[in-house]
């Protein structure tokens, strides 16, 4: 709940168009919309409230209970005085009342006894009090006893000869009791109140700390400083936790950035080398061609030299595609195996052409939840790769095995390899090392390669084959494929 | 054969109608889908050409369910700029029988358009092909030249095979890539030059005519004649 909430908090600090936009407005934000004071406020109300409510009934239950034990006591004085006269007439009623009321062990007692006239018998009240009209009735009203004003408990009783006899208990003790508990309780509601209020405040200054980090890291950002990271509090807390979340999204979107410019970057030096070459082309044609064959040649060679920008753009679109992730939803369980066979097929006999073994191993199931295509075009890419650099009469090692949950498609030439300083950079886009500058390619194969990889949680190592080079395409599997039955792949 | 080509952009379209005639057909053109799609329901068209981004409120994907729905199973061509693999999944779906992406060499789409015509017709099952003195026998999956039997591996078979339906016509490499290997990408090695070469030799090599040609710039034919 608190996390919730305090998500929701952070994101009203945040958005940046509109913290760029109106600084203003933010800065002057009244103090309900802060969510620090918030919460310090829903926590001071809920806690009162349930402060309040333990007194109250605290209160309510001994006052109560105090009320209810003199009830008791009267009642039972008031039977036990009705007896004395049904066993002993008048006589025997006064000579009760009167050792009550000489009798020091209950001080409070209040008896009054009168005539069917109205006077007084006995009693230690000098009247009857003002307001009492029924009988067998509770009163709570004010009396002189002694000439002393007090509050009393009363009930009244008429007799059988019409002798109207009344007995009470002095509550003004008890009255005084139930009122410093009433006034201890104001007190401490309205101290519990300014206690909420600083709570408030305190609680506001924590949290405004807690997020400031959040906030100005993102509020950086938004200005371009992609740079920027959350410090991390080290308490491993909930603000830790986002910090963390919100760290690896800035990583990630600072990785796709990087991805964008190298993209700029390539699209503007890459790209622009076959441009300027298609266009010389066409442009010389038109100027120097002396025959219809020169400008037919001329024309065939800049539509040809417009197919390779052509290739290299939708490589690129299809590298975007797959490190998006979006074809993850097109992900089924097929055996690698028969794809893999086809490939060796396939790029056997140009192997074989160019004076090159092939010197295949393929395990004889290899279940993966994954995209057929793709694997099918990254493992030709490799054997591309493998055939284009190798010196004929050597060997090229395919190799496919499933060793602990992990399918690894190994490719081994002996060329010349990549050197060590370039192999993290092989798989940058448009990357050629030195000595493949001069062989046709757009150095987007191994790209393609590693996005594969990457969309199937795997990875591309590159390592050295002493010599040449080995790619090893690791695929894990993630449970899901090792259903019993993999589906056979689907033509089209 | 009647072509309809339902293209918006003035240069492809011009581009396409011409190269289409020139290659011998009767071609209709509609520069948007409402037009596209009552030619193509009021009219009999062997194969349609068919853009999916189309001015007219009707694009290429609604013309062709459209005409689907009226049971019209005329072979439909999408030639489209929209080149991801949804996109060409989604062009299939609805019925399309090929998808070609922009920019494309002419040569693949006559290609295509042909292919798909001469696979319309041969609907019945067949169990022997016949390309002058060679034959195929798709049951005991055996090959004859003349009076000499060919051995070929099973690979090989199928690509005699595709080459073999489609005779008389371009065949691209692309094309064989998708129907013989189901290939969806061009590899950088060339690969079905080495195959249809191996094929060559043991189908062309020993005889004295050839029957598998090579089409500049565009694929391989199997022909009884010269080309």
């Amino acid at each position: 709940m608190e996390n919730q909430r305090s998500g929701v908090g952070w994101w009203r600090f945040a958005p940046p168009a509109v913290a760029a936009a109106q600084p203003q407005k933010r800065r002057s934000r009244p103090l309900i919309r802060s969510a620090g004071i918030r919460f310090a406020l829903i926590y001071a109300v809920v806690f009162g409230i349930s402060a309040f409510l333990l007194a109250f009934s605290l209160w309510y239950s001994t006052v109560g209970l105090l009320q209810r034990q003199v009830e008791i006591s009267i009642r039972n004085d008031s039977i036990a005085l009705n007896e004395h006269f049904t066993t002993g007439g008048l006589p025997s009623l006064i000579a009760a009342i009167h050792d009550r009321m000489t009798d020091a062990l209950d001080a409070d007692g209040i008896y009054l006894l009168l005539d069917p006239l109205g006077n007084r018998i006995i009693g230690n009240l000098d009247q009857w009090p003002v307001g009492l009209t029924e009988t067998s009735t509770w009163y709570q009203l004010p009396v002189k006893r002694h000439g002393v004003n007090s509050v009393a408990l009363l009930r009244a009783s008429t007799l059988p000869g019409g002798d109207q006899l009344l007995v009470g208990r002095d509550v003004r003790a008890r009255a005084e009791l139930r009122n410093v508990l009433r006034d201890g309780l104001i007190w401490a509601l309205g101290l519990m109140f300014a206690l909420g209020i600083i709570g408030a405040i305190l609680i506001r200054s924590l949290f405004r700390r807690m997020i400031r980090d959040i906030s100005t890291t993102t509020r950086a950002i938004a200005r371009g400083d992609l740079t920027r990271r959350i410090p991390k509090t080290g308490d491993g807390d909930e603000f830790d936790e986002l910090a963390e979340i919100i760290n690896d999204m800035l990583e990630r979107i600072a990785r796709l950035m990087d991805g964008v410019r190298q993209v700029s970057n390539a699209i503007a030096h890459d790209l622009r080398t076959p441009i300027t070459r298609a266009r010389t082309r066409l442009e010389d044609a038109s100027l120097h061609a002396h025959s219809l064959d020169d400008l037919q040649s001329a024309i065939e060679r800049a539509t040809q030299d417009l197919d390779g920008i052509v290739g290299v753009f939708e490589a690129l679109l299809r590298i975007a595609e797959i490190e998006a992730g979006s074809r993850r939803a097109a992900f089924c369980k097929t055996d690698l195996a028969p794809m893999l066979h086809d490939i060796d097929e396939l790029y056997r006999a140009v192997a074989e052409e160019r004076g090159l073994t092939l010197h295949t191993q393929i395990a004889p199931e290899l279940p993966l939840l994954g995209d057929r295509e793709l694997i099918q075009q990254a493992v030709a890419n490799l054997l591309d790769n493998a055939l284009k650099f190798t010196a004929p009469g050597t060997t090229i090692d395919f190799r496919a095995r499933l060793e602990e949950m992990v399918i690894e498609i190994t490719i081994a030439d002996r060329g010349p390899g990549i050197s060590p300083e370039d192999r993290n950079r092989a798989t940058e886009r448009f990357f050629r090392a030195e000595t493949a500058r001069n062989t046709a390619g757009s150095g987007l194969g191994l790209a393609l390669v590693a996005a594969v990889a990457q969309l199937h949680h795997g990875t591309l190592h590159l390592a050295d084959n002493h010599p040449g080079l080995r790619a090893m395409i690791s695929l894990p599997l993630r449970g899901e494929a090792l259903g019993p039955k993999p589906q056979p792949p689907a033509k089209g | 054969m009647r072509i309809l080509v339902v293209e918006d952009d003035k240069d492809v379209a011009g581009f396409v109608v011409k190269g289409l005639r020139e290659a011998g057909h009767t071609v209709e053109h509609a520069d948007n889908g409402r037009d596209g799609l009552f030619l193509a329901a009021s009219e009999n068209f062997d194969a349609i050409i068919l853009d999916r981004m189309l001015p007219g409120g009707i694009d290429g994907l609604r013309l062709l369910e459209t005409l689907r729905a009226q049971d019209n199973a005329t072979p439909v061509v999408f030639l489209s700029a929209l080149g991801q693999v949804d996109d060409r999944v989604k062009g299939l779906k609805a019925g399309g029988d090929d998808y070609l992406t922009k920019p494309f060499a002419f040569a693949e789409l006559l290609a295509r358009v042909e292919a798909l015509t001469r696979r319309g017709k041969s609907d019945g099952p067949t169990t022997r092909l016949v390309v002058g003195d060679l034959e195929m026998d798709l049951l005991s999956r055996s090959v004859r030249r003349g009076t000499q039997r060919i051995d070929l591996q099973p690979r090989e078979f199928r690509l005699l095979e595709y080459l073999m339906r489609h005779a008389g016509q371009v065949v691209t490499r692309t094309m064989l890539l998708e129907g013989v290997w189901d290939y969806h990408f061009d590899p950088q090695t060339n690969v079905i030059d080495v195959h249809v070469s191996r094929l060559r030799q043991k189908i062309d090599k020993p005889f004295d005519l050839p029957l598998l040609h090579t089409v500049r710039n565009a694929g391989y034919m199997l022909k009884a004649e010269e080309v």
